[in-house]
C-alpha cells in the first residue's frame, strides 16, 4: 500500500487518545471535582431511622406499676400494593365509607410515596384490632399491623400526678433546641413532662439502605454508623396507689383535693383532685379527641388542685401563727386570752366564732380554734415593741411565712407549682397607702383569711414541718430513679433537709399537744382513728368569687402519729362546709388506710361511701356544667341524623352489589 | 493434546490474552457486585446459574472453549469463508424479520432454545470484518478508486440498515466504525471529513429551531457565495451547487425532524437525545402525538433523564477511591437501569472510585494501541484490515458506552466490551480478538 497510508495508523492512535483524554477530563470532573452527587447518593440511598425506646415504667411505694407501656396497633398501607385488595370489609371493619378510604390513601401517598408504609389508621381499638387482625389475610400485603408502645395507667388513677405524653408542638421544638423532631412524643404534664429525660430513655439511630423503590434493603454497612436506643429509666415513687385511689374514691362528686406526705422524707403518698379524669383516656386512638373535651371542661379535671389550687388557709393556719407568737416570746404556751365569740378591739367587731370562752392556754386555743385569740396573737406580732414600727413587724412575721414553706414555689417534681402568697409591706402600702394600715386593718390575716393564700400541697408541708418539728424535704414523688448514676442530679435537691427556722422543740411540742387535742377533744373529734394518735386542725374558710361570698371551703390538715409521724395531710373540700364536716373524716379514712393498711369496722367502711356518694360541686360549677351538656346534647342529636344517613347510604350500596 | 496446547501456546499474542482476562474479570466483579446482597448464599447462587455473574461466568467458560477452538482452526480458513460467512450473516439478519423474537422492543434476536437467544447483528460484526478484510485484500481492489469506496463502504453499512430496520440503532452506530478501518487503507480524507461535517449538521439541527437553523444556513450560504465571488462569476452552476448544498442542508434538519426522530427512532430514543441537548421530544407525527399527549395527560411520561442522572450519581459519588467493593449504595440499592449490562461501568466507578475507572480505561486504551500493533506488523492486508476492524469496533463500544454513562452521549443500547453481562455479546468478543490472535500467528503468510 501507499506510504503515506502508514501515517494514518498515528492519527487513529490519536483519535483514540483524545477520546480518552476527554473521558479522563470528565471523571475528574464527575469524580474529583464536584461532590453533589456524593450527597445526592447518600439522600437517596439511605434512610436514617430513629428508633424510639420503650418510655420508663413508673411504680408505686409497694413495686406496683401505676404508668407502663402496652402494645397498640397501627394499620399501616403501602398504597401501591391496595389494588386487589377487599377494601369493602376493611371499610366496614374500620366504620368508614370509601371516600374516607380513597382520603386515606390519597394523604398516605402525598406523605410517603406509593412504595413506603403510611399509617392508614392508628392505634387501632381492641375491638377494630381484633376484627382487622383476624381477617389480616384478606388485606395482605397492602395493609399489616405495626406494633407501637403506648403509655397505660393499669390504676386509672393518680392521672394530674402522672401526666400525659403527646407530639411535641413548635414551642417545645424551639425550647428543646431542636433536640425534639416534629411528630415526636414528650412529657406534657405531671411526672411524665418532670422526668422526661429519664424515662425517655435515648434515641437510637438506625442507617438503613434502601432501593430505588423506597424499600429498605437491610443495614447500611451492617449497621456500623448506628447508635443502639437505650430503653428509658423506671422510677420508684412514695405513691400509694391504694391511699390514691381511695382518695380519689373519697372525693368524687366533689371538687377540692388531698396531698398526703410521709413527713421523714418528704415523699407524696398521694396527691389527688376532683373532678379528675382517666387518664387512659389521653392514650390511644381518642386521645386528641378526649384531650379536647377535657380541656374546655368547666369544671377543669386536667387541674392539679393539690398544688395548683390557692386557698387562704383559713384556721388551718392557725398553728403557725401560735409558732410565731412562741417563738417571739410573746406568750408562752399558757397564755389566755378571753373569746367572747367575736374579736372587739379594733372597733366593728370582726372575726365571729360560735361557742365562746375556750382559749385558756395555746392548746386549747388550737383545739377549740378560737378566732380571736389569733387575731389578738398576730396583732402581737406585728406591734411586736422588739421592733421599731409595724412594717418590720410584717416583714419579720413574713419571713416566718417563708420558713413555713408559704408564698413559695416549694419545688415538687411536678411542672406547673403555684406559689401561693403572703402580703408583705408594699402590698398594704399600695392599697391604704404608706401610714394608712395597722395591725387592726390586717388582722384577719391571724386567722388565715384575707390576702394569704396557700396552696394545699403547702399546706401539708407545714404538717410536716410541725410533725418533724422544724425541717421537712421538698415534697416529692420520685424515692428512686432505676441505674441511677452520679450524672442524675435531678433528685439532689429533694434528698436535702430543710431546716429554715430554729424553732425550739418546746415551742412545738406545745402547738402539736394542741393539734392533738382537736381531734381528742375539738373541733375535729370525728377524725380520730382507733389506737392511733392524730395531730390536726380544722379549717372553715371563706371564699369569694368575682366578689360574691361562695360557701365556705372546707379544710384539714394533720399528721399522724403523734409520735413518730408517718403521714402529714392536707384535704380541700370547695364550697362544702365546715372543716370537721367533710375534710376531717376524709382526712382520717385516708390516715387509717395508709397507716394500717385498711379500713377498720363497718362503720368505717360505710363512711366511704357515704362520702364518695354525697355530690358537693358547687352550684357555680353545675351551672357551667349543665350549660356545657346542653350544647353538646344538641351536638349529639345531629351527629346522630349524620350517623343515620351514613347508614342508610352504605345500606343503599351494599344492595347495588 | 500435549503437542496441540504447544500449538496454542506458542507466539500467541500473551498482552491480548491478558488484557482479555483482566478486562473479564473485572467484568465479572462488577457483575457479582451489582447483583450480590450480603445476605445472599454465594455458592448456591453461583452454582445454581440463578444470577447473572452465575450465567457470565458460564459464557466465560463457554467463550474460552471457543477461542481455543479458534486458535486451532487454520488461519486460511477465515479468508477463505469470509464472504460466506458474510452472506450467511444477512441471511440471519433478514431472518430475524420472519421468525425474530421481540426483545425490548426490537426485533433482532432469534430464540435458540434453553434460555439462549441469538442476536445475528453482534455476530454479523465480525463477518463484517472478515468480509471487508477480504474485499480490501483481493488483488484486483484498487482503493484509490471511487468504486472500490462504495463498495466497501457498503459492505460496511449494509448490516447497519438492517439494524436500523430491525430498530436497533445502537448496534447500527456501531458499523459506522468501519469507517476509520476504511480511513486507515487509504480512503480520501474527505469521505471522513464530509461524515464529520454531516454529523455537525445533525447536531446543530437537533440543537436549533427550524427558523433559526434555516438563517444560518442561509447566512453561511450567503459568506460562501460572497468570498467565492469570483469564481463564481466565471462558472455560474457554481452557484447552483452552492445553492444546492444549501438545501441538502435544509433538508436534513427536516430530515432528522420528521424522519429520524419520528420515524427511525423509538419515541423514548428520541426523548433521551433530545434531553441530552435539553429539549424535550414533541412528535411531529400524528399518531405519536396522540400516544404522548395522552400518556401525558395519564402522567405515565417517564423521566427519561433518569438512566442518565443516576447513572452520573452513581459515578460521580465514587469520588477518589470509591465506595469500596459491595459497599456503593446506588448499585446495592438498583438505582440504576440495566446496570449489569449497558451501565456496567457505573458499578466499578462507584465501588472503586477515579483510580478504578482510570485503570479500566487504560486497559482499554492500551488494548486498543496493542491491537493496532499487531495490525501494522502483519504482512498479508487481509489480517490488517482485520485488526483494525477489530480495534474499530472495541474502540466505538467503549466511547459511546462510557460516554453515554457519564452523559457525554445519548443512551443508546450498546455494551461495554468484555465487560457487559450478556453472552452474545462476550462470544462476539472473543471471537473477534481471538481469530485476531490466531492471523497473528501466521503474520509471515500472506492471506488472500
Amino acid at each position: 500500500m501507499a506510504v503515506f497510508n502508514q501515517s494514518r495508523n498515528i492519527t487513529i492512535q490519536f483519535i483514540f487518545a483524545i477520546v480518552f483524554i476527554i473521558l479522563l477530563l470528565r471523571l475528574i470532573f464527575l469524580q474529583l471535582l464536584s461532590d453533589k452527587y456524593e450527597k445526592l447518593a447518600t439522600d437517596q440511598a439511605i434512610l436514617r431511622k430513629v428508633v424510639y425506646p420503650g418510655r420508663g415504667i413508673i411504680f408505686d411505694r409497694d413495686g406496683k406499676p401505676i404508668l407502663q407501656n402496652v402494645s397498640m396497633y397501627d394499620l399501616m398501607v403501602t398504597p401501591a400494593q391496595v389494588k386487589g385488595t377487599d377494601t369493602f370489609t376493611l371499610c366496614r371493619i374500620l366504620g368508614i365509607d370509601t371516600a374516607e378510604f380513597k382520603k386515606r390513601i390519597i394523604t398516605a401517598i402525598i406523605k410517603n410515596s406509593r412504595n413506603r408504609p403510611s399509617v392508614f389508621e392508628p392505634l387501632l381499638t381492641p375491638e377494630k384490632y381484633a376484627k382487622v387482625n383476624e381477617n389480616l389475610f384478606r388485606f395482605q400485603p397492602a395493609f399489616f399491623l405495626q406494633e407501637r408502645p403506648v403509655r397505660s395507667y393499669p390504676f386509672k388513677s393518680a392521672a394530674q400526678v402522672l401526666g400525659y405524653v403527646g407530639e411535641v408542638d413548635s414551642s417545645m421544638l424551639k425550647k428543646s433546641n431542636f433536640f425534639y423532631q416534629m411528630g415526636d412524643y414528650a412529657g406534657r404534664s405531671g411526672l411524665e413532662n418532670y422526668y422526661e429525660k429519664i424515662l425517655m430513655g435515648q434515641r437510637g439511630i438506625q442507617y438503613i439502605l434502601r432501593d430505588n423503590f423506597n424499600r429498605p434493603i437491610g443495614p447500611y454497612e451492617q449497621g456500623a454508623f448506628d447508635t443502639p436506643s437505650v430503653a428509658g429509666r423506671h422510677l420508684h415513687t412514695y405513691i400509694d396507689i391504694e391511699v390514691q385511689e381511695l382518695a380519689e374514691k373519697l372525693l368524687s362528686n366533689k371538687v377540692g383535693s388531698v396531698v398526703a406526705i410521709e413527713p421523714q422524707t418528704g415523699g407524696i403518698i398521694a396527691m389527688a383532685s376532683s373532678p379528675g379524669y382517666d387518664p387512659n383516656e389521653l392514650t390511644g386512638p381518642e386521645s386528641r379527641k378526649n384531650f379536647n373535651r377535657l380541656f374546655v371542661n368547666p369544671a377543669l379535671p386536667m387541674l392539679n388542685r393539690g398544688m395548683q389550687g390557692v386557698y387562704p388557709p383559713g384556721s388551718t393556719f392557725k398553728p403557725l401563727g401560735a409558732l410565731v407568737a412562741l417563738d417571739e416570746g410573746l406568750i408562752n404556751p399558757q397564755f389566755g386570752y378571753n373569746c367572747f365569740g367575736r374579736y372587739g378591739p379594733c372597733g366593728k367587731p370582726a372575726c365571729t366564732h360560735s361557742n365562746a370562752g375556750h382559749a385558756a392556754n395555746v392548746k386549747l386555743s388550737i383545739a377549740n380554734s378560737c378566732n380571736s385569740y389569733y387575731a389578738h396573737v398576730f396583732r402581737m406580732a406585728l406591734d411586736n415593741p422588739a421592733y421599731r414600727n409595724i412594717e418590720l413587724g410584717l416583714m419579720q412575721w413574713k419571713n416566718y411565712m417563708t420558713g413555713f414553706g408559704l408564698g413559695h414555689r416549694l419545688g415538687i417534681d411536678l411542672p406547673g407549682e403555684y406559689a401561693g402568697y403572703i402580703p408583705d409591706t408594699a402590698r398594704y402600702n399600695r392599697v391604704f397607702r404608706k401610714g394608712g394600715w395597722n395591725s387592726c386593718t390586717i388582722a384577719s390575716l391571724g386567722i388565715g383569711q384575707g390576702e394569704i393564700q396557700a396552696t394545699p400541697l403547702q399546706m401539708a408541708n407545714t404538717a410536716c414541718l410541725i410533725a418533724n418539728r422544724g425541717w421537712y424535704y421538698i415534697p416529692h414523688f420520685v424515692k428512686s430513679i432505676e441505674r441511677e448514676s452520679a450524672s442524675d442530679t435531678i433528685l439532689h435537691k429533694f434528698r436535702k433537709k430543710i431546716k429554715p427556722l430554729h424553732i425550739h422543740d418546746s415551742t412545738y411540742q406545745a402547738v402539736i399537744d394542741g393539734m392533738e387535742m382537736v381531734v381528742t377533744n375539738g373541733t375535729a373529734r370525728n377524725a380520730a382513728i382507733e389506737g392511733i394518735a392524730v395531730c390536726a386542725k380544722t379549717g372553715t374558710v371563706e371564699n369569694y368569687f368575682r366578689g360574691k361570698k361562695q360557701q365556705n371551703h372546707s379544710f384539714f390538715v394533720a399528721f399522724a402519729p403523734k409520735e413518730k409521724p408517718k403521714i402529714a395531710i392536707c384535704v380541700v373540700v370547695e364550697n362544702a362546709g365546715f372543716g370537721s364536716t367533710w375534710a376531717a373524716p376524709i382526712a382520717s379514712l385516708l390516715m387509717e388506710k395508709f397507716l394500717t393498711d385498711s379500713i377498720a369496722g363497718d362503720r368505717r367502711k360505710a363512711e366511704v361511701e357515704r362520702i364518695s356518694k354525697v355530690s358537693l360541686i358547687p352550684a357555680r360549677i353545675r351551672q357551667e356544667l349543665h350549660v356545657r351538656d346542653s350544647i353538646n346534647r344538641v351536638k349529639d342529636s345531629l351527629q346522630q341524623i349524620k350517623n343515620l344517613q351514613l347508614q342508610k347510604r352504605n345500606l343503599s350500596l351494599l344492595k347495588r352489589q | 493434546m500435549n503437542k496441540q496446547t504447544e500449538i496454542i501456546g506458542k507466539g500467541t499474542d500473551q498482552q491480548v490474552v491478558i488484557f482479555y482476562y483482566l478486562l473479564v474479570s473485572i467484568g465479572l466483579i462488577a457483575i457479582f457486585s451489582v447483583e450480590y446482597r450480603f445476605d445472599d448464599p454465594f455458592w448456591e447462587t453461583l452454582i445454581g446459574l440463578k444470577k447473572n455473574y452465575s450465567k457470565q461466568l458460564l459464557y466465560l467458560l463457554i467463550s474460552t472453549v471457543f477461542a481455543a477452538v479458534i486458535l486451532l482452526i487454520d488461519s486460511k480458513f477465515f479468508a477463505a469463508s469470509a464472504n460466506l460467512l458474510y452472506f450467511l450473516g444477512m441471511v440471519l439478519m433478514l431472518l430475524t424479520f420472519v421468525i425474530g423474537k421481540d426483545i425490548s422492543g426490537s426485533r433482532s434476536w432469534i430464540v435458540l432454545g434453553g434460555g439462549f437467544n441469538l442476536q445475528p447483528a453482534e455476530l454479523c460484526k465480525v463477518f463484517t470484518s472478515l468480509a471487508l478484510a477480504k474485499y480490501m485484500s483481493r488483488q484486483d481492489t484498487d482503493f484509490t478508486k471511487t468504486r472500490s469506496h462504495v463498495i466497501a463502504i457498503a459492505l460496511a453499512l449494509f448490516p447497519a440498515l438492517l439494524s436500523i430496520a430491525q430498530k436497533e440503532t445502537g448496534l447500527a452506530l456501531v458499523y459506522f466504525s468501519f469507517f476509520l478501518v476504511l480511513f486507515r487503507e487509504g480512503l480520501p480524507a474527505n469521505y471522513l471529513i464530509t461524515g464529520f461535517s454531516v454529523a455537525v449538521l445533525f447536531v446543530t439541527s437537533i440543537v436549533m429551531p427550524l427558523q433559526y437553523y434555516n438563517i444560518l444556513i442561509g447566512i453561511v450560504a450567503l459568506i460562501i457565495v460572497y468570498f467565492r465571488w469570483r469564481s463564481i462569476r466565471k462558472k455560474y452552476t457554481r452557484l447552483l451547487g452552492i445553492l444546492l448544498l444549501a438545501g441538502f442542508c435544509i433538508g436534513i434538519k427536516y430530515f432528522v425532524d420528521y424522519i429520524v426522530f419520528d420515524k427511525i427512532l423509538k419515541p423514548y430514543q428520541s426523548e433521551r437525545v433530545l434531553s441530552m441537548f435539553g429539549k424535550s421530544y414533541v412528535p411531529k407525527d400524528e399518531a405519536r402525538l396522540a400516544l404522548f399527549q395522552k400518556e401525558q395527560a395519564e402522567g405515565k411520561k417517564r423521566d427519561y433523564s433518569y438512566n442518565v442522572k443516576q447513572s452520573k450519581i452513581a459515578i460521580g459519588s465514587g469520588g477518589l477511591l470509591g465506595k469500596g467493593f459491595l459497599k456503593g449504595v446506588t448499585t446495592q440499592g438498583d438505582f440504576v437501569p440495566e446496570q449489569h449490562t449497558d451501565f456496567i461501568f457505573t458499578a466499578v466507578a462507584e465501588s472503586f472510585g477515579f483510580w478504578g475507572s482510570t485503570l479500566l480505561i487504560l486497559l482499554y486504551f492500551f488494548l486498543l494501541l496493542r491491537i493496532i500493533r499487531i495490525g501494522e506488523r502483519q504482512r498479508s492486508t487481509f489480517s490488517r484490515v482485520y485488526a483494525y476492524s477489530v480495534a474499530s469496533i472495541l474502540f466505538f463500544h467503549v466511547f459511546i458506552n462510557i460516554y453515554m454513562t457519564i452523559g457525554l452521549m445519548p443512551v443508546i443500547g450498546i455494551t461495554l466490551p468484555l465487560l457487559s453481562y450478556g453472552g452474545s455479546s462476550l462470544l462476539t468478543f472473543t471471537t473477534l480478538i481471538f481469530i485476531l490472535l490466531r492471523l497473528d500467528l501466521d503474520r509471515q503468510t500472506v492471506l488472500r
